[in-house]
C-alpha cells in the first residue's frame, strides 16, 4: 500500500470575498523557518490592489451602515472561528519560526483582540459622542462616522496578532480595508481570510493581499480613493513616502512604531477612533 | 388696483439714511512690529508691507514682514516659555489666563469690530454681532478645559505637543486666531501665529491684549508675513505641531513639506458644500437660510453652502423668493451699520471670483446678479447666481470663495445624495425639510463634518467645526478641537 | 379651502426677525419713519368703561396730535366698540379719519353667526368705514377650516362697502404654521387687511407673527396680484419697535404697503412716543411725557 500523500494548499489573495491569485501571475518563493518546505506566496500586483479598493469602496456604503450590534457580532464571530481553527494557525506560525507555546500565546492574544474590538464594536460612538451646549435655540450632537475606505500596512515582524491588531479596529470603526500582510511572514494571513470568509464578514469589507511592501507602498498611499492609510513600522523613508503621498488627497496618515503587538498596550479604543470622523449636526429647536 | 380706503394724502418714499459706526473711539497702530517674547520688537530686515481697506483702496497701517530669522526668534521665544513656563504652570493657573484675554476681548469688542470691518472689509453687523463675540466666546469656552483635560480623554492622559505654528486665513482674521490660539493655550503648548497678510491688524491689537493679560512672555508670539513667512514656520524643526486654516492647494503643501518630520498637523481646508432643500421644506426660512449661506462675510466662507440643491416641485418659487430677497441685501460701506454685504477682501480675490463668474458663463450657465450699485473705489462684487449649471461646471466643481451660488434641481432623494457627496470636498452641508426622519437619513448620507439641518453657517465654540476628505483633517472647537493639541499616553 | 400647506421654521423666523430688527435707523430717515407710523396709527380704546366723553377725547387728539407741531400726518382711524361709532362718526366729521369698529363679539367671537352678522350690519349702518372681526378660533383649532372660511366670507358680505379687518388672534393659535394658515385661509376667504391680535390676549402681536402674515401677504400678492393689508396690533407703544416693524414691511412687501391703505398699527400708547421722538429729532432735546397729552 503507497503512502498518503498531502495535499499542500494554495496561498492566494482575498479580494472582494474571493480568493483569486494575483493578477500579475507572479509569486515569491517562501521558505520556512527550517528551510524544510517552500511554498509561493502571491505576490501581489498594483492592479490586484486596484482591483482590492473598487470592492472595498463597494462594500463600503453597505458595511458601515449595518447596525453597531450586527458589526459587533460579526467581530465576535470571527474569534469564534479563529478559535475552532487554532491547530492550522499553530502549524503555520511554527512554520513561521515560532515556538509551540508562542504559537499558542499568539492565537490565544488574536483571539482576545478580536472580542475585544468585538465589544467596542457598539460602544465607541458612546464614548466618542457628544452633545454639545451650544448657546443659541439649537440642538447639536457630534458622532463619530467611518472615514471610509482604508488602506493598511501591516506589521512585517508580526503575522497573525499584527494583522488582527490592524484590521480589528478599521472594520470595527464601519470603514472596510486593503491590507498587505506582513512579507516576512505571510501564511496566516490568506488562512486568517478564511476565518474572515467563514465568519459572515461580508466580501469586500476586508482584502488580504501578499507581496512586496516595497513594491505596493507607493499605490497604497497614493491612491486617490483610500479615506485613511494605516502605516505599521519604523523605516523612515516609508513613512516620509506614505505622509507625501497623503497629501495627493488629503488622505488621514496614520503611523504605528509598535515594536510589541502581542502587548495589551497597543489595544484601546482610541485606535478606532483613528480611522473616523466627527459629524456634526445642528438642529433648530422650536415649535 | 386697490380701492383707497385712508382718507390722508400722507405719502412717503422711506429709505435708510447712512448709518456708519463711528471709528473715533478706535486706534489703529500705524506701524506693527513683530509680537515676539511679549514684546513688539522690529523686524530683522526692517522690511514692512502695507495693509489697506479694501472697500476704499486706502492704507491702513504698515505691518512688519517676519523672515526666517524673524521665525526662529519667534520660535526660539515660544520653545522657552514652553519649557520654562507654561508647560510646567498649574492647568488652573493657565486657565485664568485665557479667562482673562476672553474678558479683555469683551471689554474692547467694538474697536476690535471696527478695525477687523475696515482691514477685512466684512460688514460691521457681522464683526459685531459674529465674529467678535464668538472670539470672546470661544475663549471662554477653552479657558475651562485647562484643568479638566483628565476628563475629556477617558483612559489616557493629556500632555502638550510642545511649540504650534499655525497660520490663519483673511476671512475670519481674529476668530480663526481665537480658533487656534484657545484649544492651544488650554493644553499647555506655546504658540507662534502668523495671520494673513491681507487682515493683519486685529491680531495685532490681540497681542496689546495679550501683554495686558500680563501672559508670560512667549507663550503666544505673532508674525505677519505673506506665503514665504507661512513656509518657514512650517518647516522650522523646532515647531511641533502645525495648524492651518486655508486652501486644500496649501494645504497639501503643508502635508507634503512636513511628511517624514514627525510634525503633527491639522488642516481647515476649502469646501464645496451641498445646500439641499426639499419641497416639504419652511420655504421662507430655507431662502433666509441660502442666503445666510453663501452670501455671509461675501461668500468668503469655507463652509459656504456654494451648491444650492432644490427639489423639482418647488424650484420655481425658491429661486423667484432667492431673486427677491437677494434685491433686499444692501451692498456697500461695510462700516454702515445696515449693509449686508461689503468689500471683497482684496484685488486678488475679486478677480478670481469674477475669473469663475466668466467661466460660467462661458460654459453656458444663466447668471442673475442683484441691481445694487457698486462703490467707485475698493474691491465689490454684487450677490450672484446662476441656474442652468450641473455637476460638470467648474463653478460647481470648485471653491469660488466669493457671492456665487451655483443652484441645480433634483428629483429624488437618492440623486441629491449622490449629487452633494461628488465632489472631493467635504467640510460642511444643508438640509431643508420639515421631516424628522428625513433630516437624520440625508445628513448621514452626506461625507461631511458639519450639517445644518433647517439652518446653516452656524459657529459655537462647544461645537466641533471641520472636514471629511480633501476639507481637512481634525476638528476645532468643542471637545474634540482639544484633539489636536494634545498626545495621549 | 384649497390653501397650500406653508410651513414655518420658528427658529429661522426668529431669526430673520433679528436680522430685520437690526437695521440702523437714523436721522432723516428716522423722522420720515416717525410721521409714517403716526400716519399708520389705528388709534384704539376698547375698554369696558369706555363712555361717549373718552371717545371723544380720545377722537379730538386724534384730530389735534400735537398743535404745536403743525403739518404732522394725522393717525389713520379710531378704533371703537360698536355702541361708540355714532359718537366717534359724529366726533370726526370734519377730518380724514376712519372709524373702525370691532365687531362679531369682539374679542372672544363666542356667540352664533347670525349675532355675528347682525352686529356687523348694524356698525356699518352706524357708519363705521372699517369693521375688525375676530376669527373663531376654537373652529380654527379644531380643524374646521371651512366653517372659518365661510364666516369670514359671509362677514365681508355684510359689511357692504366698509373695510374688512380679519383679526387672527394669533396668541391663541399657538404655533406660526397656524399663523400662516389662518392668514391664508382668512385672505381667500376675502380679508381687507388681515390683523394679529385683539390686545385682550397675551401674547398679542410678536414680531415673528407679523413676519409670517407679511410673507403670507406677500406669497398672496405673488399668486393673485391682490394687495392684502396687515395689522399688527396689541403691546406696541414705542416708536422704536413701530420703525422695526416698519424696517419688516419694507424688506418683505416693499415700498408699496409703507401706506395707510395697507398697513396699520392698532394701538393706544404708541401715537405719544411717536410724537415725543419727533420733538426730539427736530429740537435735540429728550422729552418728557409731561409734555404729550394723554387722552
Amino acid at each position: 500500500m503507497s503512502q498518503r500523500e498531502d495535499i499542500k494548499k494554495t496561498y492566494k489573495l482575498y479580494i472582494g470575498g474571493k480568493f483569486p491569485r494575483t493578477e500579475s501571475g507572479r509569486y515569491i518563493k517562501w521558505v520556512d523557518a527550517n528551510n524544510k518546505g517552500a511554498v509561493n506566496i502571491c505576490r501581489g500586483s498594483r492592479k490586484d490592489f486596484r482591483n482590492a479598493m473598487v470592492t472595498a469602496r463597494d462594500a463600503f456604503s453597505g458595511w458601515c451602515s449595518r447596525t453597531a450590534y450586527n458589526r459587533s457580532q460579526i467581530l465576535y464571530r470571527i474569534g469564534e472561528i479563529l478559535e475552532g481553527r487554532r491547530s492550522q494557525f499553530a502549524n503555520e506560525l511554527i512554520l513561521q519560526g515560532s515556538s509551540k507555546k508562542e504559537a499558542g500565546n499568539e492565537i490565544n492574544q488574536s483571539i482576545d483582540r478580536l472580542i475585544y474590538y468585538a465589544g467596542w464594536a457598539d460602544k465607541y460612538q458612546q464614548i466618542f459622542s457628544r452633545v454639545n451646549p451650544v448657546a443659541s435655540s439649537y440642538f447639536n450632537f457630534s458622532y463619530p462616522e467611518p472615514t471610509g475606505v482604508v488602506s493598511a500596512l501591516a506589521p512585517n515582524n508580526s503575522s497573525l496578532i499584527g494583522l488582527v491588531s490592524i484590521v480589528a479596529p478599521i472594520i470595527a470603526g464601519g470603514n472596510t480595508v486593503v491590507v498587505l500582510a506582513s512579507e516576512e511572514k505571510p501564511l496566516c494571513s490568506i488562512t486568517f481570510a478564511e476565518v474572515l470568509h467563514t465568519s459572515d464578514v461580508p466580501g469586500g469589507v476586508v482584502n488580504i493581499l501578499t507581496g512586496y511592501r516595497s513594491e505596493l507602498l507607493d499605490h497604497f498611499s497614493s491612491h486617490m480613493d483610500v479615506n485613511a492609510i494605516v502605516y505599521c513600522g519604523n523605516e523612515s523613508e516609508e513613512i516620509k513616502l506614505i505622509q507625501e503621498n497623503a497629501a495627493l488627497n488629503v488622505k488621514r496618515p496614520i503611523v504605528y512604531t509598535d515594536e510589541n503587538w502581542l502587548s495589551k498596550n497597543v489595544q484601546d479604543p482610541y485606535r478606532i477612533l483613528n480611522t473616523l470622523e466627527t459629524k456634526t449636526t445642528w438642529h433648530p429647536v422650536g415649535i | 388696483m386697490n380701492k383707497k380706503i385712508n382718507k390722508s394724502d400722507f405719502k412717503t418714499d422711506w429709505s435708510y439714511s447712512p448709518a456708519p459706526e463711528s471709528t473715533d473711539h478706535i486706534k489703529i497702530v500705524k506701524k506693527n512690529d513683530l509680537f515676539i517674547n511679549g514684546k513688539f520688537m522690529p523686524p530683522e530686515k526692517g522690511k514692512y508691507f502695507k495693509t489697506i481697506n479694501p472697500a476704499n483702496e486706502q492704507k491702513l497701517a504698515d505691518v512688519a514682514e517676519a523672515d526666517k530669522s524673524d521665525v526662529d526668534k519667534a520660535v526660539k521665544a515660544a520653545r522657552k516659555a514652553y519649557d520654562k513656563v507654561w508647560s510646567k504652570m498649574d492647568p488652573s493657573e493657565r486657565g485664568k489666563y485665557i479667562y482673562r484675554i476672553a474678558r479683555l476681548i469683551q471689554e474692547r469688542a467694538r474697536e476690535f469690530s471696527v478695525i477687523e470691518t475696515m482691514d477685512g472689509g466684512k460688514p460691521i453687523r457681522e464683526s459685531r454681532d459674529i465674529d467678535i463675540p464668538l472670539v470672546s466666546a470661544h475663549f471662554f469656552y477653552y479657558a475651562g478645559w485647562a484643568d479638566k483635560l483628565s476628563y475629556a480623554f477617558p483612559g489616557k492622559q493629556a500632555k502638550p505637543i510642545g511649540v504650534a505654528g499655525q497660520i490663519i486665513p483673511w476671512n475670519f482674521p481674529l476668530l480663526m486666531a481665537a480658533w487656534k490660539l484657545a484649544p492651544a493655550l488650554a493644553t499647555g503648548n506655546t504658540v507662534v501665529l502668523k495671520p494673513a497678510e491681507t487682515t493683519p491688524l486685529t491680531a495685532m491689537k490681540l497681542a496689546e491684549i495679550i501683554q495686558e493679560a500680563d501672559l508670560p512672555p512667549g507663550v503666544v508670539n505673532i508674525i505677519n508675513g505673506d506665503g514665504k513667512t507661512g513656509r518657514a514656520i512650517v518647516e522650522h524643526e523646532d515647531i511641533n505641531k502645525i495648524a492651518f486654516t486655508g486652501s486644500t492647494d496649501v494645504g497639501k503643501m503643508i502635508m507634503k513639506s512636513v511628511a517624514g518630520t514627525g510634525k503633527k498637523y491639522t488642516l481647515e481646508l476649502g469646501g464645496k458644500a451641498a445646500n439641499i432643500i426639499f419641497e416639504d421644506a419652511a420655504i421662507d426660512q430655507a431662502v433666509e437660510g441660502i442666503i445666510d449661506g453663501i452670501f455671509f462675510n461675501q461668500g468668503h466662507v469655507c463652509c459656504a453652502g456654494s451648491r444650492l440643491f432644490v427639489q423639482e416641485s418647488v424650484a420655481d418659487t425658491v429661486i423667484s423668493k432667492l431673486k427677491d430677497r437677494m434685491e433686499s441685501l444692501i451692498v456697500g460701506d461695510p462700516l454702515d451699520k445696515n449693509t449686508d454685504i461689503g468689500a471683497i477682501n482684496s484685488k486678488m480675490q475679486l478677480e478670481k471670483i469674477k475669473m469663475y463668474v466668466d467661466i460660467g458663463q462661458k460654459e453656458g450657465g444663466s447668471v442673475h446678479q442683484s441691481s445694487c450699485g457698486l462703490p467707485e473705489k475698493g474691491y465689490w462684487h454684487a450677490p450672484t447666481l446662476f441656474t442652468d449649471v450641473s455637476q460638470s461646471h467648474r463653478i460647481v466643481q470648485e471653491e469660488i470663495f466669493g457671492p456665487v451660488l451655483a443652484i441645480q434641481t433634483f428629483r429624488t432623494v437618492d440623486e441629491v445624495i449622490a449629487k452633494a457627496n461628488n465632489t472631493p470636498f467635504g467640510l460642511s452641508g444643508g438640509v431643508w425639510t420639515d421631516k424628522g426622519s428625513k433630516i437624520f437619513q440625508v445628513s448621514k448620507s452626506i461625507r461631511a463634518g458639519v450639517l445644518w439641518a433647517n439652518t446653516f453657517n452656524k459657529f459655537d465654540p462647544t461645537s466641533p467645526f471641520g472636514g471629511y476628505k480633501e476639507s481637512g483633517m481634525g476638528r476645532e472647537g468643542g471637545l474634540e478641537g482639544l484633539m489636536p493639541y494634545v498626545n495621549l499616553v | 379651502m384649497e390653501t397650500f400647506i406653508h410651513r414655518i421654521d420658528q427658529v429661522g423666523a426668529q431669526e430673520r426677525v433679528s436680522r430685520l430688527f437690526s437695521r440702523s435707523i437714523k436721522k432723516e430717515s428716522k423722522i420720515d419713519a416717525l410721521n409714517t407710523v403716526l400716519s399708520m396709527i389705528d388709534l384704539t380704546t376698547l375698554e369696558g368703561k369706555d363712555s361717549p366723553g373718552k371717545v371723544k377725547q380720545l377722537c379730538y387728539k386724534a384730530a389735534h396730535l400735537h398743535d404745536q407741531f403743525p403739518n404732522l400726518p394725522s393717525v389713520a382711524a379710531i378704533c371703537v366698540y360698536p355702541t361708540m361709532v355714532p359718537i366717534a362718526k359724529k366726533a370726526l366729521e370734519n377730518t380724514n379719519i376712519n372709524v373702525a369698529s370691532v365687531a362679531t363679539a369682539f374679542p372672544a367671537g363666542m356667540t352664533s353667526l347670525e349675532y355675528k352678522l347682525e352686529e356687523v350690519k348694524r356698525v356699518v349702518v352706524d357708519g363705521a368705514d372699517e369693521v375688525d372681526m375676530v376669527i373663531s378660533r376654537g373652529k380654527f383649532l379644531r380643524g374646521e377650516y371651512n366653517y372659518v372660511s365661510d364666516e369670514i366670507s359671509l362677514v365681508k358680505e355684510a359689511c357692504g362697502q366698509a373695510h374688512l379687518k380679519v383679526i387672527l388672534e394669533t396668541g391663541e393659535l399657538v404655533t406660526l404654521d397656524n399663523v400662516r394658515l389662518a392668514s391664508d385661509l382668512a385672505m381667500e376667504a376675502g380679508a381687507d387687511f388681515i390683523k394679529t391680535s385683539t390686545g385682550k390676549v397675551s401674547p398679542a402681536a410678536t414680531p415673528p407673527v407679523v413676519l409670517i402674515m407679511l410673507e403670507a401677504i406677500r406669497d398672496y400678492y405673488k399668486k393673485t396680484g391682490k394687495k392684502i393689508g396687515m395689522k399688527p396690533a396689541g403691546g406696541i407703544s414705542k416708536a422704536k419697535l413701530a420703525i422695526q416693524y416698519l424696517v419688516m414691511i419694507k424688506e418683505t412687501l416693499g415700498q408699496d404697503w409703507l401706506d395707510a391703505d395697507l398697513f396699520r398699527f392698532g394701538a393706544s400708547s404708541l401715537a405719544n412716543d411717536v410724537l415725543m421722538q419727533i420733538v426730539k429729532q427736530s429740537t435735540g432735546v429728550y422729552q418728557s411725557a409731561n409734555y404729550f397729552s394723554i387722552d
